[in-house]
This record gives structure tokens, sequence and C-alpha cells, in this order.
């Protein structure tokens, strides 16, 4: 940080009359809004105009050609005689909440355990970083060669798969799902529990040490208390995503056997881009952010959670 | 990160991470030995065995069957996504961090409220805006709604960053009379090193990884990125594993590359987004 002599004088000036009407106390040297707006204007043109859009054309009836027309609340009302959308709600939810059942124990042990410092922690910690690194395309497309009924594992393993092709039953392809995101996703969670879990203050393991307290009781009075507020956060995380769900049911099932497994958020795909339905589509779209948005909001009131300071308010 | 949670080795989760190690190496195990051998001789020893007769034909079939092409076409978004990112969020993020008043704040609530939005919610009126437009089938099609959505986590990492700065150096230069864009270039940037290493991995990451964008975005096979060859390739030729496989291969080489290099970054990162 280099000063030249200019501003030292200038300086001198302001700090002697601080009351100075834009003086040196507030204003100068901080910047203006001004900074933010580029950012502001781009992001609000490419994400939030879309989402504004996505309200009006939810009223409006437009197969992608020529403009939309006004069609007052027809996509909602066949939304809700719609077979197949009230399966893929249920399918959503059933996602959703095998989703945090399944990942949430797990992260959570091995965030715990690699906070600690166990030997090769270092090494096993940075495998398991992996599947984070791939998009959603590449691990389903790896998973779906992998389980293939033929050529993949289940043809080597058939004490654990039987002779069926874990795609061609609904218990089986959800079980894939399910599997497949929690491969993936377990990493960000077990990440975000190991900050967590850091961050207790080592006092409290200490004093719960000199009481005769071991792992176990440590565990489930310190760490998971300690973590509350992380398991929000994580939820969180883990409902928006599993409400979502899409590259990896198109991927792996194309919603099927049937519609076995056609959640909303790949039925909205099918709407919009199968049967050009794009007034539909938007309506599932809206649905999906509202219950979102909606399930997030709970689980914070529930929590008590928006009185702590968080970065993930917002959601 | 001072404190020790436990100094006693817990022999029972150390065995749990090692069953989960299991689940994470095997596919990838399958993978890679998938990649080295034949289809005929994938087909019969099974997804498990050591390739016999090495070959690195599966590689070369892909890049000569259109992959060199995606590879560009990626290259070109992610490297343009991140050419986004670095230009409009650090700004962004020093006004959050800095202004006085409170659009500052309404701001920054508005980019955490993007953190919520899923992309697919909006690629309907994406479809619709990117066609009126005239960008539909175009890289920069893909390239403008991929850097929005990566606007947000970049914004939240890199403010909590600046935020670190401590006030007195910005009172100093303040005092010495320096303007909002020298504070900026000569204390904030250089302090936010860190910072902007994690967004540029994030946002590249995002752009490299994407996929409903440039599904429903492009069409054409010059304008496909290396996912969309991903998902062709499987629903065209899916009973090629061994090519597909090293496909999947070809496509996360970089990414791994860039994690090599980066580790830190990135986990700090993401630790940030969701610790305490």
């Amino acid at each position: 940080m280099t000063t030249t002599a200019v501003p030292a004088v200038d300086s001198a000036e302001k700090t002697a009359r601080p009351g100075r009407p834009g003086g040196a106390v507030t204003g100068v040297g901080r910047p203006g809004i001004a900074w933010a707006a580029p950012a502001a204007v781009f992001f609000g043109l490419f994400a939030l105009v879309p989402l504004l859009l996505v309200v009006v054309l939810s009223f409006t009836r437009w197969n992608g050609l020529g403009s939309p027309e006004f069609a007052g609340l027809d996509n909602w009302s066949r939304l809700l005689d719609d077979p197949v959308m009230v399966k893929s709600l249920w399918l959503s939810l059933v996602f959703t909440v095998l989703g945090v059942v399944v990942q949430t124990p797990i992260s959570i042990l091995l965030g715990v355990w690699a906070a600690g410092r166990q030997r090769n922690r270092a090494v096993l910690s940075a495998v398991y970083f992996v599947p984070l690194l791939l998009s959603i395309t590449a691990v389903s497309v790896l998973w779906r060669a992998v389980l293939d009924p033929n050529f993949g594992v289940p043809s080597e393993a058939k004490w654990l798969f039987g002779d069926g092709n874990l795609f061609g039953t609904q218990v089986g392809a959800i079980g894939v799902l399910v599997f497949v995101s929690t491969w993936q996703f377990t990493p960000l969670h077990t990440l975000i529990y190991q900050g967590a879990a850091r961050a207790v203050p080592g006092v409290l393991y200490e004093a719960a040490r000199i009481d005769g307290a071991g792992t176990v009781r440590q565990f489930f009075h310190i760490t998971l208390p300690q973590l509350r507020n992380t398991v929000v956060t994580s939820m969180i995380l883990m409902v928006v995503g599993g409400l979502t769900t899409f590259d990896t049911v198109l991927i792996l099932t194309q919603g099927g056997p049937g519609t076995d497994t056609t959640n909303s958020a790949y039925y909205m795909y099918q709407k919009a881009f199968k049967s050009f339905d794009f007034g539909g589509a938007s309506a599932i779209a809206l649905l999906l952010v509202l219950v979102a948005t909606l399930v997030s909001l709970v689980m914070v009131r529930l929590t008590g959670y928006d009185r702590m300071r968080s970065t993930m308010e917002g959601v | 990160m001072r404190s020790r949670p436990r100094s006693r080795p817990n022999y029972l989760a150390g065995l749990g991470s090692l069953v989960w190690l299991f689940v994470v190496g095997l596919p990838l195990y399958v993978m890679l030995v998938a990649t080295f051998q034949s289809r005929t001789e994938y087909a019969a020893n099974g997804p498990l065995a050591f390739p016999e007769h090495f070959t690195l034909d599966n590689y070369v079939n892909d890049l000569n069957d259109g992959f060199a092409q995606y590879f560009l076409n990626t290259m070109i978004v992610t490297v343009c996504v991140v050419g986004i990112v670095l230009l409009l969020v650090p700004p962004l993020a020093y006004a959050i961090v800095r202004s006085d008043g409170k659009a500052a704040g309404r701001v920054f609530r508005l980019f955490l409220l993007g953190l919520a939005i899923p992309s697919q919610a909006v690629i309907v009126p994406m479809f619709y805006l990117i066609n009126e437009a005239g960008l539909y089938d175009n890289l920069l099609g893909v390239i403008l709604p991929t850097a929005a959505f990566a606007m947000p986590v970049c914004a939240l990492i890199l403010s909590g960053v600046m935020r670190d700065i401590t006030p007195e150096l910005y009172e100093a230069m303040t005092v010495d009379g320096a303007s909002p864009w020298r504070i900026f270039v000569q204390l904030v940037l250089p302090l936010s090193k860190s910072g902007l290493s994690t967004i540029v991995v994030f946002s590249s990451l995002q752009a490299w990884n994407g996929f409903l964008f440039p599904l429903v975005l492009t069409q054409s096979s010059e304008n496909k990125v290396i996912t969309m060859g991903l998902y062709d390739f499987q629903t065209e030729h899916g009973v090629d594993i061994p090519g597909l496989l090293a496909a999947v291969v070809l496509s996360m080489l970089p990414i791994l590359l860039v994690y090599l290099f980066a580790r830190r970054a990135l986990v700090q990162g993401l630790m940030g987004v969701g610790g305490k």
C-alpha cells in the first residue's frame, strides 16, 4: 500500500475537520451502489426476469412457436385433474424424504469422523470428494453402465441383485435414483458437517471426558446439539435438491418403468420439450418453486434457525 | 480449526469410512478398467476384471467421434462464464461489503434468493427469452444463463472473504484519500486472492458440468457441449460400455486436474457455504 505525498496532506486536513460534509468519516473511499449495478442487472435479466416470466407463462397457452396466449387458470385446473401430475408430486416427495433420511446420517457420521485427526484422513477425504466434481450427467451415465443388467456389476453379483433388472421395477428404479444421488451429494454434506464439527469448542469434549463420557455419549450430547443449525442448512439443500431431481431421472430411468419414476421436475421437462405444452410446464415449475420455498421456510421457522446469523437465510 | 473435537481414534467410524470408501471407489474402478479394454473383452470378462490387452482405442474413437469438438465447445463456454463472473462479481461483493446505505443489503438479499432458484424452474422462460434474443443453438445462449446462475454462490463466497479484510486497512487508505477504485485495485483484490480462486473454480465447475441449459438451448452437433455428448452417446449406442465410460473419463479429466491444483480453494469455499 504505497501512499503519495498529496493524499497525506489531504488526509491531515480531513482528520482535522471530521464534521465537514462529505468528509473522510463517511462516504469518501466507499464504493457507491453503482458498483453492484452491472452484476445486479445481469443477474436480474437472466435469473429474476425468467422467474417472473414463469408466473406469467403459467397462465398462458404456448406451444413453443408463435406467441403465448392468455389462458386464465386453464393450466392449473388441468394439473389438478391430471393423475400423472398427482403421482409425480408424490414421487418428488418420496425422493426428497428418502434422500434426506439416507444422506443425513451418513454425512453426519462421515463429517464428524473427518473433522477429527485420524490417520489417512486426508487421503480418504480426497477420494470421497471425487463424486462431487463429476457432472450429474457423468455420474448417471457411469452408474447406468455399472448397474447394467447384462454387462454391469449385477451380472457378477447375483447374490446381491438377483436376476432381475433393477430398472425394471418401481422399487428398484427408485432405489437406484436415491442411491446415485446419495453417492454424488454425500461428499457435499459431509464437508458441510466437517466444517461445523471442527468449529465445536474443544473444551466441551474435555469437560465431557473428565466426566467420563465415552465417544458415543459425546457424539449425542455434544456434537449433535452443536450441529443443529448445520443440520437445517444441509437438510434444506437436500430438500431443494430432492424436489428438483431431474438429470438423474432423465438419464437413468427416463421416468420409467411407465411413469413410476416420473417426478414433477421430469414431468415438467416432458410437458415442455416433448409435448410442447409450455404453459402447463410453467405451472408445474412454479408449483415446484413454491413447494421448495415453503418447505424451506417451514423448516427454518420450526427450528428457530432464522434467529441465527446465517448465510443461507435467503433459501 | 483450532479446536480438536477428538484426540482418540474412533475405530467404529473408521470402519464406516472404509465401507464408504468402497462405495465411492468401486464404480470409479469399474470405469477405469473398462475404458482400457475392448468391447468384446469387457463383455466376456465382466466389469470387475482387469484388462488383459491394454488399449487406448476407446479414447481415440471417442475423440474422433466428435468429442474433440464437444471438448472445445465446453472449453469456450467455461472460459466465457468464468470471465463474466470475474468481471461482475468482485465489484458486486465489494459494494455489498463496503457501500453504506440500504441498497447494497437489498441487492445481496436478491442474490441470496437466487441461491434457491432451481434452474429447472426457469428453463421454459429461458427457452422463450433465448429464442426471442435469437440465441437459440448458439453457445452464447448457454453462456449467459450459466453465468447468471453461477453468480449467487460466487457473490456469497467472495463477500464473505472481503468481509474479513480489517476495517483499519480501509481506513488507512481512506485517510490517504484513496478513491474507491484505488482501494478496490490496491487493497481489496490483492487481499481476496483466495476468494477469487475459489469463485474461478466454482464457476468453471458449474459451466463445465452444466447440462440443463445446453440440453434445452442447443441442438446441432457443432454446438454440443461435453455433457450433451455423453447423454447422446448413451441414448445412441449405450451398449458400447467401454466407449461410453471412456467418454465419461474424458469429460472429467480437466476437472480432476483442476481439483489437484485447487483442492484447497474448492474445499474451503464449500465449507464456507454451509459450515457453522
